[in-house]
């Protein structure tokens, strides 16, 4: 993975620096409220509920054994010994100091990781497929791409201050893992007809308030003009994205008010004036590359014994490589999901322990590597089939094995009510109350693929309106009440989820999963999944069944 | 006043002429309404003429005028507007403005640096206290990842 130089280096401990004097003048009373808000959210802090939060960028969801390890000296040192993952491949904190932060971010710092635009209205962390540079139908290598963006993004002095937060996503393979077209920025790489390798530049999607499916705006975009190409889109946001009501600032609120047609004027104006200046050179690329060469696998047989006849006497091996592994583009190894989503703990939420034993197991197995992926898990993306059997034992024993990864107890969830000064609604409360309903195992697979996305208000932070189900909580006069939409997805057949009907009362919503599923299970045809028999049918069939 | 030009703390030698000010001698700045208003009898004008730019303001308007022109004012009604950081970007690097690029008004000492980078170089703010602090953040980075525009 891509190992700082002395110029990253300097950039984040003066980035260290500069945040302890500004948190310093604030608690002097030399920095206004406003002001500190608008430079502690630079850094990743927000104020919630309860206490502070901090979120740590994951860029591109990468993260060493050892960032790892300094993950759990941080939840043990200065917070209540657990991180979150969050569904942008970040790293939360929900319990720091904030006179804590700056010793936080210097314990980061010296194992190259930042909270840098973690949140605030700027370039965001940039995501990718947890499967990057192992999956089968992978066009090309993600990831230093995500870290060339990655750079530029970092301290852009022109676009600190935008109308609203901006994230972009970048995307290799035939199967979108990375919810790309739901980005301010969605980027294929693809082919071109004469085989060279670009991309397809989508912008104006997003989730939230108003989901919307991001627009082509170039079919095919030369690699040199990355960085050109995501300016002039920049800067035409910058100087015409709507200021006057945050609920209408985002990209995507101007590209559907100016219409694509328009935006793409606005930005091949721009680009062809800068495209010139700002090339970035072959080599840069693939001196970029190399830092992402992959591991040195071993040369191994295509099919191991031991594996395969341990898959034969343990059902539960099999049934845990079955929804918790997936094919490596090497043979001999498997991508592991270590999954995050144990009934009895909230969605996405690793202990200090878990965490150090996760390093460790990555270490051993998968070349001191993890990865975060946006539905809340991990992954060690290198395991020999030889090492399966043991590496499954060992996360069994963590509580990090449960065989659930694609299924409905997979749940994205925000933290709701219990945390967030956002929320309308609990999440956390409601996700266990499911996953306890749909414990029984043999159930829980015969349903099969699905998607739960559950946010605590309409922000969305869960990405609701693309689950296959999804939950909304809103509040109605101080009660807690869920909407349930169907059919949403945001794969390659992105689409929003349509409203079942009106909302559900807290203490029936497990029940109306319950009901929804039981649909399902009766109109399913052949092998169809969840979110196909939804499509055929219709929502109609499961409204009568709820109501 | 004092304010901030090319890294030192100085004394405004400008006269800031609101819309319903009478013109006054010297160096004056007015906003880009009124200078398109009356362009031509400032023509006769002895003194520097700046313009002042809300954020809403359109650069490419001013592009021909610039030659008359001996600054550019950067208004910040709200420190959160990053509008102006375009502005100074296309001012430099686009346009090639060679004067004085001021930021004026409600920003943060704290944004100093990232204006710098983009072709600001005199800073004018509400609470001239913080000009130390404005210019001590000016050395908070010794390396960065994208070009500047000086």
């Amino acid at each position: 993975m891509y190992q700082y130089t002395e110029t990253d280096q300097t950039l984040i401990d003066e980035r260290v620096n500069q945040y302890k004097r500004q948190t310093k003048r604030y608690l002097q009373g030399e920095i206004g409220e406003d002001e500190f808000r608008a430079l502690r959210l630079m850094n990743g802090l927000y104020i919630q509920t309860h206490a502070p939060m901090l979120r740590v960028a994951g860029p591109y969801g990468l993260i060493s054994s050892k960032q790892l390890r300094m993950l759990a000296h941080i939840s043990r040192k200065y917070d209540k010994c657990y991180a979150h993952i969050t569904t942008r491949q970040n790293i939360q904190f929900n319990w720091p100091e904030l006179e804590n932060v700056p010793d936080i971010l210097a314990d980061l710092a010296s194992v190259q990781m930042h909270a840098i635009q973690t949140s605030g209205n700027c370039l965001r962390n940039t995501t990718t497929d947890p499967l990057a540079g192992v999956c089968i139908d992978e066009i090309e290598d993600p990831r230093p791409y995500c870290e060339i963006i990655r750079q530029w993004t970092i301290l852009h002095p022109e676009f600190a201050y935008l109308p609203r937060k901006f994230k972009i996503a970048v995307s290799g393979s035939e199967q979108d893992r990375a919810a790309t077209q739901f980005h301010d920025i969605g980027l294929y790489l693809v082919k071109n007809e004469t085989g060279k390798t670009g991309f397809k530049v989508l912008v104006g999607g997003g989730l939230g308030r108003t989901p919307i499916i991001g627009k082509i705006i170039r079919p095919f975009l030369e690699k040199q003009h990355l960085l050109s190409y995501l300016e002039a889109i920049l800067r035409v946001y910058n100087l015409k994205g709507r200021r006057d009501n945050k609920y209408k600032s985002r990209i995507k609120i101007l590209v559907r008010e100016s219409g694509i047609e328009q935006m793409s004027k606005w930005v091949e104006t721009e680009w062809l004036q800068i495209k010139d200046g700002m090339e970035v050179s072959e080599d840069r690329i693939s001196s970029i590359q190399a830092e992402f060469k992959p591991p040195l696998y071993e040369t191994l047989a295509k099919q191991d014994a031991g594996f395969e006849s341990s898959k034969t006497e343990s059902s539960a091996f099999n049934t845990w490589i079955n929804l918790n592994t997936v094919t490596h583009k090497i043979s001999a190894y498997r991508a592991v999901y270590v999954s995050l989503k144990a009934s009895n703990s909230p969605p996405g939420d690793i202990t200090d322990k878990q965490l150090d034993a996760v390093a460790e197991l990555a270490d051993q197995y998968s070349f001191g590597e993890i990865r975060t992926t946006h539905r809340q898990n991990l992954v060690l993306a290198d395991v020999k089939q030889a090492d399966l059997f043991a590496l499954w034992q060992k996360l069994d024993r963590l509580s990090l094995a449960t065989p659930n990864i694609g299924t409905a107890t997979d749940m994205i969830c925000c933290p709701g009510l219990d945390f967030c000064a956002l929320a309308n609604a609990g999440s956390i409360g409601i996700a266990k109350e499911i996953n306890e309903a749909l414990d029984d195992i043999d159930y829980l697979h015969d349903i099969g693929e699905l998607k739960i996305n559950m946010s605590g208000c309409m922000n969305g932070c869960a990405h609701q309106s693309v689950g296959h189900i999804g939950i909304l909580g809103v509040d109605k006069k101080g009660v807690e009440w869920y909407q349930v939409t169907l059919g949403g997805s945001s794969e390659n057949d992105a689409a929003l989820g349509k409203r079942l009907g009106p909302a559900i009362a807290k203490n029936k919503i497990t029940q109306t999963i319950e009901t929804i599923l039981g649909v399902y299970i009766k109109q399913r045809q052949d092998n169809e999944i969840f979110l196909d028999t939804v499509n055929r049918i219709g929502v109609s069939p499961f409204k009568e069944a709820v109501y | 006043m004092k304010i901030i030009k090319d890294k030192k703390i100085i004394e405004d030698n400008w006269s800031h002429i609101t819309d319903d000010d009478a013109i006054s001698l010297g160096n004056i700045t007015i906003s880009l309404s009124r200078w398109n208003d009356e362009k031509s009898s400032l023509s006769s004008h002895t003194g520097k003429i700046g313009i002042r730019l809300a954020p809403s303001d359109i650069i490419e308007d001013i592009s021909d005028d610039l030659n008359k022109i001996s600054l550019i004012g950067l208004e910040f009604p709200a420190f959160t507007d990053g509008r102006s950081f375009s502005h100074a970007r296309l001012l430099r690097s686009r346009y090639d403005f060679k004067d004085e690029i001021r930021a004026m008004g409600n920003f943060m000492p704290d944004q100093v640096f990232y204006l710098s980078r983009v072709g600001v170089n005199a800073f004018q703010l509400n609470n001239s206290d913080q000009l130390e602090a404005a210019l001590s953040t000016m050395n908070d980075f010794t390396v960065q990842y994208q070009a500047s525009t000086s």
